[in-house]
């Protein structure tokens, strides 16, 4: 595959590990050369794909309109900005009614806050609206993804794993503990463990 | 110099098929090269080769016709200029459309169909519609993106007696739809005969300034979070994913003075959702025969099942 430059794929990656991606680094010096967060589990992300519940958008612009919605899922929330450069993704979040059920496709970014630590965030290149069924996907998704990542994580020559055990440690319990609880929230739906999917009251746990 | 002999030798066996010369001329030619001419020895015979098969009036890329070609299947064919085997039936003949052209259609296997052309200088036996041949040493060509086998006259032909279903070269692929590219909505195309391209501002590449025929198409992205796959729908296709028709289509832009109102509408109502999408690639596309929605309940156990494993 030479050429044209190659679409970056969207990672799948829960708010818990997203929010812990705080170092960000690029391939080339090249000034347009794609940023990429570092993920935790070993893995380089320039995109990705989430879905969760949007509880609350506000705007936090002053002189023009800037755009903050908080994008729910089973292990945390993902921080969603937009402002002028994402008109289309802006003005969902300004119509939007909380709570929905978003999907956002969009770069991971970082920045600095007043007492030093990096805070991580979520640029939109789209926000829709989607129903529970794509939310569902997205965190069975997620999850298995995630595995993936972990499991790959002690493979010879995992460029991005090495890295990551420099940058981050390699304890991955965390990771994997957000995978069993958003799989285990299943766990507890009406009809999911025998694979039903009659919509029906949950009985008490 | 043995080393020039051994060179000498492996320029005669190759060219052997083609070329009549012995391997004292062989060496001969490259020993002038190498020592009158201080050439290195890759270069001189480099040098040599061309030497004879511009004598044969070859191209470089028949040398690789010595044997030892992959045996290929029609959907293996996936880069240009490769030397291959392959069996397959006629499918179709189609009516050359220059002289320099012998013959010309469709070949398949199980696994697909691809184009052939037999040149009419390669003096080769005409194939018959609805026969399956093994052909060795074809060589592959690309044509944006589209794939096919050339005839020429190192290639053999022997019928064979195989039965088999002719395959549709369809691919499954499935994702989030990421991505509604530009280009998507309700479209223009030039009208000129056997011109379809996408008028930009209302001019087309080719044919300039032009009334464009209204279309529908998505060009869009899916993405399993592994790998991404463009997909190309159709009029009929978008239609299907999206439920709004030309018509529609027409009527939201002229109320809205504005054609870029249908691509908007149909990002809000198919962006991230996950889709299933079968259809033949061409290229970097994949084009839509069929849509699914993928909307069915996901299976969490198996993947809590792994999670607890590790």
């Amino acid at each position: 595959m030479s050429g044209a430059p190659t679409r970056e794929v969207a990672r799948r990656v829960f708010a818990a590990e997203f929010n812990d991606a705080t170092f960000t680094f690029k391939e080339s010096d090249d000034e347009r050369a794609p940023l990429y967060a570092l993920l935790p589990t070993g893995e380089r992300a320039n995109r990705v794909f989430v879905s969760g519940t949007l509880t609350e958008t506000e705007d936090i612009g002053e002189d023009s309109e800037y755009w903050r919605g908080r994008v729910v899922d089973p292990t945390g929330t993902f921080f969603v900005y937009a402002g002028q450069y994402q008109p289309e993704a802006a003005s969902t979040l300004r119509d939007a009614e909380t709570p929905t059920y978003v999907a956002v496709v969009g770069k991971p970014r970082t920045f600095e806050t007043d007492d030093g630590s990096v805070n991580v965030s979520l640029r939109p290149e789209s926000i829709t609206m989607v129903d529970e069924a794509v939310r569902d996907r997205w965190v069975v998704e997620a999850a298995e993804r995630t595995l993936d990542r972990i499991e790959a994580f002690d493979e010879e020559g995992n460029e991005y794993a090495e890295r990551a055990r420099a940058e981050y440690g390699e304890d991955l319990s965390a990771y994997r503990n957000a995978v069993l609880e958003a799989l285990e929230d299943f766990d507890d739906a009406p009809g999911a463990p025998d694979g039903g999917s009659e919509e029906s009251p949950a009985p008490d746990a | 110099m043995s080393d020039l002999s051994d060179t000498a030798q492996e320029v005669h066996d190759d060219l052997s098929e083609h070329v009549d010369a012995t391997v004292d001329d062989v060496e001969a030619r490259l020993e002038k090269l190498v020592t009158e001419y201080k050439v290195p020895v890759d270069e001189a015979r480099r040098s040599v080769e061309n030497h004879y098969l511009d004598e044969a009036g070859l191209d470089r890329d028949d040398l690789a016709g010595g044997g030892g070609n992959d045996t290929v299947e029609v959907e293996d064919v996936d880069e240009a200029e490769q030397w291959v085997d392959i069996t397959a039936k006629v499918v179709e003949l189609w009516e050359p459309r220059s002289d320099s052209v012998g013959q010309v259609g469709l070949l398949g296997d199980p696994t697909g169909t691809i184009k052939f052309t037999k040149w009419a200088k390669s003096d080769l036996a005409n194939l018959e519609e609805g026969k399956t041949y093994r052909l060795g040493n074809v060589v592959t060509d690309e044509y944006q993106g589209r794939y096919s086998v050339k005839l020429n006259k190192t290639t053999t032909i022997e019928e064979v007696d195989e039965e088999f279903e002719v395959g549709d070269n369809e691919d499954e692929v499935e994702g989030a739809l990421v991505d509604v590219q530009s280009g998507s909505g309700l479209i223009k195309r030039c009208p000129e005969e056997d011109c379809t391209r996408v008028l930009q501002n209302g001019r087309c590449n080719e044919h300039g300034e032009v009334e464009g025929e209204f279309d529908l198409r998505i060009k869009g992205v899916l993405d399993d979070g592994t790998d991404v796959h463009e997909v190309i729908f159709d009029e009929e296709a978008t239609e299907d994913l999206t439920g709004i028709g030309l018509e529609e289509a027409k009527q939201m832009a002229k109320d809205a003075l504005d054609t870029t109102v249908v691509a908007d509408e149909m990002r809000a109502k198919i962006l991230g959702k996950y889709y299933r999408v079968t259809g033949p690639t061409f290229g970097r596309y994949v084009l839509a025969n069929e849509t699914e929605l993928l909307d069915d309940q996901p299976d969490p156990e198996s993947v809590l099942i792994r999670a607890r494993s590790i």
